[in-house]
């Protein structure tokens, strides 16, 4: 293999599992030692600087980072139940822990002339607002809803995300000078055009719930309600109760979320029922739990075939019984088992199957490519249409994701804007911002704890079932107190403080290897990396894992340390006699817009 | 821009070994698991690869560690720690059937980084040969690890060293050869060249004393050279010598980081590499295994040992007998005279026969005889008396 560069920011950066996951490259580690050393303000700005929305986030987020998390794979084979790092419920304790941040909000350059307006107020929007404004943008946000946040505040239910966070989330991003036209649809895309706006931004989501023709579904249609217009329903206090017996269709998280919101306005026999396995649901494993945690059952392989009614009223809905088995080509499908047909009585059905985009508002004869499945054709990149003044981000760009990928797409989108106004190549994008920084003290000590805590994953306190199925406003997760939150933090291993190998130094006596918990070092032959990964001290079979291999030392080898199953204990680096081992702690800083991406403040729109 | 990114670089957090046969010499029971730490070093994570395997003895690899090691790091001594670790698990030792026993330096100390779960006993300096010779005289049933420097075996202690070889005590005898008094800050040992420097600069005057040269002519029966940096040399090796029924002995070099890895000395790390001689490299094949190493004829030697263990020596480096004792003597003092390293296994006795064989002690161990065994009887004291008449 050809010795790693550790000069290209990607190769460190793909250590940290739980960044390089993230979309918005949150530097988690980072964050997670600064709560842990109580400096909740500091973590806050962290995580706000990267992901905008730190407490929604903390609640809410779909969390890729998590099943990245080194943490979980250090823990197999050494105990009960391998977990990651609780990344995403740390993130709430800053939020909530925090001090007034407000003066720590970016300032505002000088008016630069340009005039942004962006179609919807969600997470996406937002992104772009708060990027652009404090460089000197004028930014102008319509939303058809009254208030700001989007899909956030009008679909995630109270009892998750708490209005309060919203508000003032959505908030530091407005008070950054933008104009915000609420309760103002956007009805004809080519008039705002016409407004003059130097570039304009659509993040208006995937609105359209999926809708289920089985025969009754007109002549029940009073009790059957399309899962995402309930829910904003539900949201805007226009609806605030259900019948007692209510069935929920669908396997995702919004499924989840109308059974739970359905518990709470007086469903008391509430089950969900999915096509396919449990297995296969799409829901996330915890949004799964947290409803069968609050008596909501979920039954699979049940394949709805009618609603079931009686003058109008809904009674029920039959259901084939269908087992999952591979066809001849491998793949799974369901076929039906030839039992009766399954009638399950209810009130109401909640269809939760899935979400559709819509762009009614945009004219097919402006410039913006549509494809056949009438998604906008849009660059991964540059998040820019065939119109180049038009950009998309959100769930309105790919098809429905969720909170953290809008705000990803946020950031791409600003960075894009802010070139093109510059007169840029919006295809080159700019370099992060990366630091190394030796983190040695003296023989033993390290700035950062090195310690490896042998805790298993703390799980976040719940408020009393009784209380919460009261009501849809009452927050379930109360979040970590701080004593906990210290101890869930101190699991994680500091994956930004990397090893680094400098061989001209090393006099290969093998002390990193026989003290390395992890068996991760070797010096071997060099060879091509599928003989090497077979033939290391323990083999490196975790191909997503880099090796990192060192160029020849004295005696012709080379050193080959898998990263895989690495813990950072900075062991190896307390052994090394020569110092050819050192713990780095390696700061990536993805770069926005602004002076940095080449665009920014010091740009002027000619007069 | 933001506020919030003027975080500085540095805002990191600062924040059962009970032995079954119980030993009636002071066998110190062993320390358990890792108890804290006095030096300001981590104990070294529980956590282990996950694809850490168990032996046949349900132990993985990990559980013949010892408490983390306060040896300088880069320390020889440490890198044959961890070898002696890896051939107990692959040999399937159990903890509790092993006595560690050592004198007084770096290397004496190492047994305590080692089968945390084992018996040890530290004695004075340089007496470890006799107090290994009175336990295994007491509790033949233990194996027995002797573990010294060659200031404890070859300069305070080479008169309890030429005896424990004479006398053949079954056990595994380690020299970790630095050729300095490592812990008293590197004065010259017994074992230092002629000529070689000190990291002073002051010049060793005196002749040296060949370990290997010694164990030879006091009548050890399994003998090795080998060099802590070379592990696939060294574990085999080990894994022999352990299942060798007799003395066995082997003479590890094993550089001292801090007072002798300088230009000028012969036991530096460079040094020692450039000036290997590995005579033969050696794989050792447990009792009843099969070997299934394919080599061309002549080329591999096979040594059944008396447990039925059977030692592959691929031999690299002209055609040494391992089992003429004196070509043995000859071959090391003309490779020496040459200013050569001569590493593997230089001389083994398969038919090999240890002190209590020469002592026709019985089976049992001896500290199990209990009194009936041992105080026979007025009867029994006549007939021998009058055998004696
Ligand atoms: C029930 C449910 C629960 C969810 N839970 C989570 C969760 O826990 N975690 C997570 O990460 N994600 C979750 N998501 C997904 C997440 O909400 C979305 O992916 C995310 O909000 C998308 O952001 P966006 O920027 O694309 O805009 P959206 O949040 O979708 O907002 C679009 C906005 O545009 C406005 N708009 C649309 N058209 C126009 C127009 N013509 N004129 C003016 N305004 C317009 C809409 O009113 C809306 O406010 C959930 C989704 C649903 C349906
Ligand atoms: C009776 C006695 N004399 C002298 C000493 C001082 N002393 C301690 S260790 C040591 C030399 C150890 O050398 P070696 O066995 O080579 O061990 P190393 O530290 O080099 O591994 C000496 C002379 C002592 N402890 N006891
Ligand atoms: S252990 Fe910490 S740094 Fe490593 S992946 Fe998990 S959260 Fe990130
Ligand atoms: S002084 Fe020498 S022998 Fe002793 S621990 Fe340090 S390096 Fe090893
Ligand atoms: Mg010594």
């Amino acid at each position: 293999m050809r010795p790693t560069d550790i000069g290209n920011p990607d190769y460190f950066h793909q250590v940290v599992d739980c960044q390089w996951a993230c979309p918005a490259h949150t530097p988690v580690p980072e964050y997670i030692r600064l709560i842990a050393a109580g400096r909740h303000d500091d973590a806050y700005m962290v995580n706000w600087v990267s992901n905008v929305f730190p407490g929604i986030l903390g609640r809410t987020c779909d969390r890729p980072c998590e099943p990245a998390c080194r943490r979980g794979r250090v823990e197999e084979n050494n105990g009960e139940k391998p977990e990651p790092v609780a990344i995403c419920r740390l993130k709430r304790v800053c939020a909530d822990h925090k001090q007034d941040v407000r003066a720590r909000m970016p300032k505002i350059a000088a008016r630069n002339g340009f005039r942004i307006a962006c179609v919807g107020a969600g997470p996406s929007a937002l992104t772009v607002a708060r990027d652009l404004a404090p460089l000197g943008y004028q930014l102008t946000i319509f939303d058809a809803d009254p208030k700001a946040g989007g899909f956030m505040r009008t679909q995630v239910p109270r009892f998750r995300l708490p209005e309060a966070v919203i508000d003032e989330e959505t908030g530091y991003v407005l008070d950054l000078g933008v104009e915000f036209r609420s309760a103002t649809r956007i009805d004809s895309l080519k008039d705002l055009l016409a407004q003059g706006y130097d570039a304009v931004f659509i993040g208006s989501g995937a609105p359209r719930g999926r809708n289920l023709d089985l025969p009754g579904r007109s002549e029940a249609a009073a009790n059957i309600h399309l899962g995402i217009d309930w829910l904003a329903s539900v949201s805007f206090q226009h609806i605030d109760k259900i019948g007692r017996r209510v069935i929920v269709l669908g396997g995702g998280n919004t499924a989840m979320d109308c059974c739970r919101t359905a518990r709470r306005l007086g469903g008391e026999d509430v089950k969900v029922i999915v096509r396919s396995g449990f297995a296969e649901m799409k829901a996330s494993p915890w949004e799964k739990e947290d409803a069968q945690h609050e008596g909501i059952p979920i039954l699979n392989y049940l394949v709805p075939k009618s609603f079931e009614h009686d003058q109008g009223r809904l009674t029920g809905m039959h259901f084939e019984k269908v087992r999952a088995e591979l066809d001849a080509k491998g793949r799974r499908t369901l076929v039906p088992t030839g039992e009766p047909l399954l009638l399950v009585e209810c009130d109401d059905v909640l269809i939760a199957v899935g979400q559709e985009n819509a762009f009614p508002f945009i004219e097919r004869d402006i410039g913006i490519e549509f494809d056949e499945w009438n998604m906008p054709v849009v660059d991964k990149v540059t998040l820019q249409s065939t119109l180049p003044k038009v950009f998309f981000g959100g769930d309105a760009a790919f098809g429905p994701k969720n909170i953290i990928w809008a705000v990803a797409h946020g950031h791409e989108a600003a960075i894009s804007i802010d070139r093109m106004l510059a007169a840029l190549d919006i295809h080159q994008r700019p370099a992060p911002t990366v630091n190394l920084l030796s983190q040695k003290m003296g023989i033993h000590e390290w700035v950062y704890d090195n310690e490896v805590a042998r805790d298993e994953r703390y799980s976040v306190p719940w408020a009393a079932k009784e209380l919460t199925l009261k009501s849809v406003k009452v927050e379930v997760e109360l979040g970590f107190d701080l004593a906990t939150a210290i101890k869930e933090a101190s699991r994680c291993l500091n994956c930004d403080v990397q090893t680094v190998f400098s061989r001209e130094v090393c006099i290969e006596c093998d002390a990193c290897v026989d003290i390395c918990p992890m068996d991760c070092i070797s010096f071997t032959l060099n060879g091509d990396e599928a003989t090497l990964r077979q033939t290391l001290t323990a083999p490196a079979l975790n191909l997503s894992q880099s090796l990192y291999v060192s160029d020849l030392v004295k005696t012709g080898r080379v050193m080959v340390k898998d990263e895989d199953v690495c813990l950072h204990c900075g062991l190896c680096a307390e052994r090394c006699p020569t110092g050819a081992w050192d713990m780095q702690k390696f700061l990536i800083e993805m770069t926005h817009a602004g002076t940095g991406c080449g665009g920014g403040h010091t740009q002027r729109k000619a007069a | 821009m933001f506020c919030g990114t003027a975080i500085g670089m540095a805002s990191s957090a600062s924040v059962n070994s009970t032995s079954t046969i119980a030993c009636k010499i002071a066998l110190i029971a062993p320390a358990g698991a890792n108890l804290g730490n006095p030096m300001t070093y981590l104990a070294k994570p529980k956590l282990h690869h996950p694809s850490l395997t168990q032996n046949k003895v349900c132990h993985n690899r990990r559980d013949y560690e010892g408490r983390i090691s306060s040896l300088c790091a880069g320390c020889g001594h440490d890198s044959i720690s961890a070898a002696i670790i890896q051939a107990c698990f692959e040999m399937d030792v159990e903890p509790h059937r092993v006595a560690k026993l050592s004198g007084i330096g770096c290397s004496s100390k190492t047994p305590d980084y080692f089968l945390g779960n084992s018996h040890g006993f530290n004695t004075v300096h340089g007496r470890m040969p006799s107090v290994l010779t009175g336990a295994n005289l007491a509790n033949r049933g233990l194996l027995y690890l002797g573990v010294s420097g060659d200031g404890d075996s070859a300069s305070i202690g080479i008169g309890q060293f030429a005896h424990v070889m004479r006398r053949g005590v079954n056990m595994t005898y380690i020299v970790e050869n630095n050729g300095v008094y490592g812990l008293t800050k590197g004065q010259f040992s017994a074992t230092a060249d002629q000529g070689s420097k000190s990291k002073k600069g002051a010049i060793n005057t005196d002749t040296p004393i060949d370990m290997i040269s010694l164990a030879l002519q006091m009548g050890a029966s399994f003998v090795a050279r080998s060099f802590s940096g070379d592990k696939q040399q060294l574990v085999p090796l080990i894994k022999a010598a352990i299942a060798h029924q007799g003395a066995a002995f082997i003479d590890v070099i094993s550089p001292c980081v801090t007072f002798n890895n300088h230009p000028g000395s012969t036991k530096s790390y460079d040094y020692v590499r450039e000036h290997n001689e590995a005579v033969n490299r050696v794989d050792f094949i447990p009792p009843r295994a099969e070997i299934v190493v394919d080599y061309a004829e002549g080329e591999v030697v096979e040594v059944e040992q008396h447990d039925g263990s059977v030692l592959l020596l691929r031999k690299a480096h002209g055609a040494h007998d391992v089992h003429d004792r004196i070509a043995a003597m000859n071959y090391v003092a003309t490779h020496q005279a040459k200013g050569e390293v001569l590493t593997g296994l230089l001389y083994v006795d398969d038919e090999a026969v240890d002190l209590h064989h020469h002592l026709n002690t019985i089976d049992a161990p001896l500290f199990s005889l209990g009194v009936a065994e041992l105080c026979p009887g007025p009867a029994v004291l006549a007939k021998i008396n009058a055998g004696l008449r």
